[in-house]
């Protein structure tokens, strides 16, 4: 059992599977000698040499695109875009094509890639270094999307998603890439996609959340044990396919839910989780479902007080559940 | 047969290394190609078929450029004017029909995308969409994995002039030179973008100049020149299989008939325009060079026309006799893997109470 950062994982991880199969090959801006730009693909092409880890042109469209028909002939394409803010290029590739091969040509083709990209603000990254987009990806039937939380779920998910024969978004919180440390056994495991994960158990309030977030949500509950509130903290792993049962049985226990992302309030994908809890628990709930999430302003400011003022944080959302729990 | 048999000096198709059957093979092939794509058109107008897209026009170009790809070994990313591209790739002309009637057989997709959508996984043929030019994207990634496994394997793709204005076309072209991959780039130049002249769409006259800027040879062809074709895509072809790198191919092209059925082309195309393009229909200018060649006479050139009515009329009645598709199929094949919760909510057909119970199994044991 070794102690890794949640980068270290990532790496490592990709490394494995790219022994166990020859036909994954990994594309993007700056993967290959320099290892990406927060070096997760860093000693993969010293490793594997230049077929497999491609220094691709500044072409994200291209980066999705050629991935889709290298899936299409055989190959398991990892590619990377260099920050989530940059994939909007390649959209119509993702949502137009990845998304709806299988579906359009009735089931013939299919799109097995699995897209990295580090997302997530509290890095001083600014308006186009920090944006949370999962909610664009997870709104289309065909994709799959993943946000690991712990170096231990991104090898269990990452090895799913890569072997998976659908297209995932695999997002990583930048943030935590450094910051998060923990152990990572050493073998073959994997983490089904489509299963979240109770964290913590409680019985007060249901603390539902993702990434970063997923992090604070239990700092939160720590906070709020001492004043005895118990929150249970589900880590939602896979916002699609979503694990319903899991936020459904929880909820139907505490009565309470308080849904945490970094995302723009509107529309974001927490919204899509309150709807499902409104629509099948709705007996069951005493308090109105609660958000904790980013303001709507259109990107996350750089200095550091804006950058603050803009972030949920588990003080934040303690003070959700404070005053849920006493509703 | 009035037709007086003088011997040619130089056998037509000759120095290309084809034989009279070839050569007849293609004529065939447009004949047929045209006669499938006309019906469309009647079918369509008889409230038969609500929509159909084509390529009349485009088959000398198609059959030409496409008739030296290896089938079942190569690959072809079509668009949606492929019909002769397609059927000289070993597509039939029931699998084209079925596609127009949207059956539940239909190859393609099952009755999902609208005509003109094809794509057949067993022949190489890959699924068309409809934004343009994110298959040219596709089509490099299938021969940079070709370049990558050593499979001997060209691909070919085509689109129009007016989606070479896509970002997707120079990102994919860019990404091919500097990898020199095995892939054939076919721009089918009619001149139109729907309604939109060159003049208005394109910066430069001739979209192969453009092959320059990618480092790959971009070379011109007259349409109208079947064997023309043929040399630029045996060239081509030859230069992908031998990893000599990809080649951009433009056709020059007349496109017949109206975008689709949804456009009306006498709206922004003047009618004298019209009535000279009429001159640039390749199958005459093929069928005159047969003939002049010694290759086509009266009765050959009666029976071949009687046996594409044949191959119409029966791909026709045969598609539209298939059943249309079940509609319990429209939800599968979003995933490998079982369909994820919700798809089959029973909220949606309105069936279900919120608050009832549903796809999560909330009814439990209490509901």
């Amino acid at each position: 059992m070794a102690v890794m950062t949640l980068i270290e994982s990532v790496r490592d991880t990709l490394a494995q599977e790219m022994r166990r199969d020859a036909q994954i090959v990994v594309l993007g801006e700056d993967v290959g000698k320099k290892g990406g730009v927060f070096l997760a693909t860093d000693g993969l092409y010293d490793e594997f040499g230049g077929d497999r880890v491609l220094d691709t042109p500044l072409s994200e469209s291209m980066i999705v695109g050629v991935s889709i028909g290298a899936a299409i002939a055989g190959l398991r394409p990892v590619p990377e875009i260099q920050f989530a803010d940059f994939i909007f290029p390649a959209m119509n590739q993702i949502l137009s094509e990845a998304a709806r091969m299988r579906f359009r040509s009735n089931g013939a083709f299919a799109c097995p890639m699995t897209l990295r990209a580090p997302y997530g603000g509290g890095v001083h990254g600014a308006l186009y270094h920090s944006q949370s987009v999962e909610a664009f990806f997870a709104h289309i039937p065909g994709l799959k999307v993943v946000i690991p939380s712990t170096p231990y779920d991104a090898r269990g998910l990452l090895r799913s998603a890569i072997r998976d024969d659908d297209p995932v978004l695999f997002f990583e919180h930048k943030k935590m890439y450094r910051s998060v440390r923990g152990d990572v056994p050493e073998g073959d495991y994997t983490i089904p996609l489509g299963q979240a994960k109770v964290t913590r158990e409680g019985t007060d309030v249901t603390l539902i959340a993702y990434g970063l977030m997923a992090q604070y949500a239990l700092e939160a509950a720590d906070l709020l044990g001492g004043e005895g509130v118990s929150a249970e903290v589900i880590d939602v792993r896979t916002l699609r396919p979503l694990d319903g049962e899991t936020l459904l049985g929880s909820v139907r226990k505490t009565g309470k839910a308080v849904i945490v992302y970094e995302d723009n309030r509107f529309g974001g994908y927490g919204a899509e989780i309150a709807a499902i809890l409104a629509e099948e628990a709705f007996e069951d709930l005493d308090g109105p479902i609660v958000r904790v999430t980013g303001p709507d302003v259109p990107g996350v400011p750089y200095n550091h007080v804006l950058e603050d003022w803009y972030m949920p944080n588990p003080d934040r959302i303690a003070n959700a559940v404070r005053r849920l729990a006493a509703y | 047969m009035a037709t007086t048999k003088t011997k040619p000096e130089a056998k037509l198709g000759e120095d290309l290394g084809l034989s009279r059957d070839d050569l007849l093979e293609m004529y065939r092939l447009m004949v047929v190609a045209r006669a499938v794509d006309e019906r469309m058109w009647v079918l369509n107008r008889a409230g038969k078929i609500p929509f159909v897209i084509s390529g009349q026009g485009h088959e000398g170009a198609q059959v030409g450029l496409a008739f030296a790809l290896r089938q079942g070994h190569d690959w072809m990313v079509p668009y949606y004017r492929s019909v002769a591209s397609l059927l000289a790739f070993g597509m039939s002309s029931r699998e084209i029909m079925l596609a127009q009637f949207a059956r539940g057989v239909d190859p393609s997709s099952g009755g999902r995308q609208m005509p003109g959508h094809y794509g057949i996984k067993e022949r190489n043929i890959l699924s068309v969409s409809s934004p343009v030019a994110t298959q040219v994207l596709h089509a490099t990634g299938i021969a940079w994995a070709a370049k990558l496994r050593k499979t001997e394997q060209v691909t070919i793709t085509y689109l129009g002039e007016g989606s070479s204005n896509q970002g997707d076309f120079h990102e994919a072209l860019n990404f091919a030179g500097v990898h020199q991959l095995p892939v054939i780039y076919v721009v089918e130049n009619n001149g139109y973008a729907i309604s939109v002249p060159m003049s208005l769409q394109s910066a430069v006259e001739d979209i192969a100049i453009r092959g320059a800027g990618y480092n790959m040879p971009g070379v011109i062809v007259d349409g109208v020149d079947v064997l023309n074709c043929y040399a630029a895509g045996k060239e081509a072809i030859e230069r992908a299989r031998s990893g000599n790198g990809p080649t951009l191919i433009e056709a020059k092209v007349t496109r017949l008939t109206a975008h689709s059925s949804d456009d009306q082309q006498s709206k922004y195309r003047p009618a004298e325009e019209l009535e000279a393009e009429k001159g640039r229909d390749p199958l005459p200018r093929f069928r005159d060079q047969l003939r002049e060649a010694g290759m086509l006479d009266d009765e050959a050139e009666a029976q071949m026309t009687a046996e594409s009515r044949k191959v119409v009329e029966d791909a026709t009645d045969w598609a539209e006799s298939q059943p249309d598709p079940d509609p319990v199929t429209a939800q599968q094949h979003v995933y490998a893997d079982s369909p994820p919760a919700r798809m089959d909510d029973p909220l949606w057909q309105g069936t279900r109470f919120i608050g009832d119970g549903g796809p999560f199994g909330v009814l439990g044991e209490e509901g």
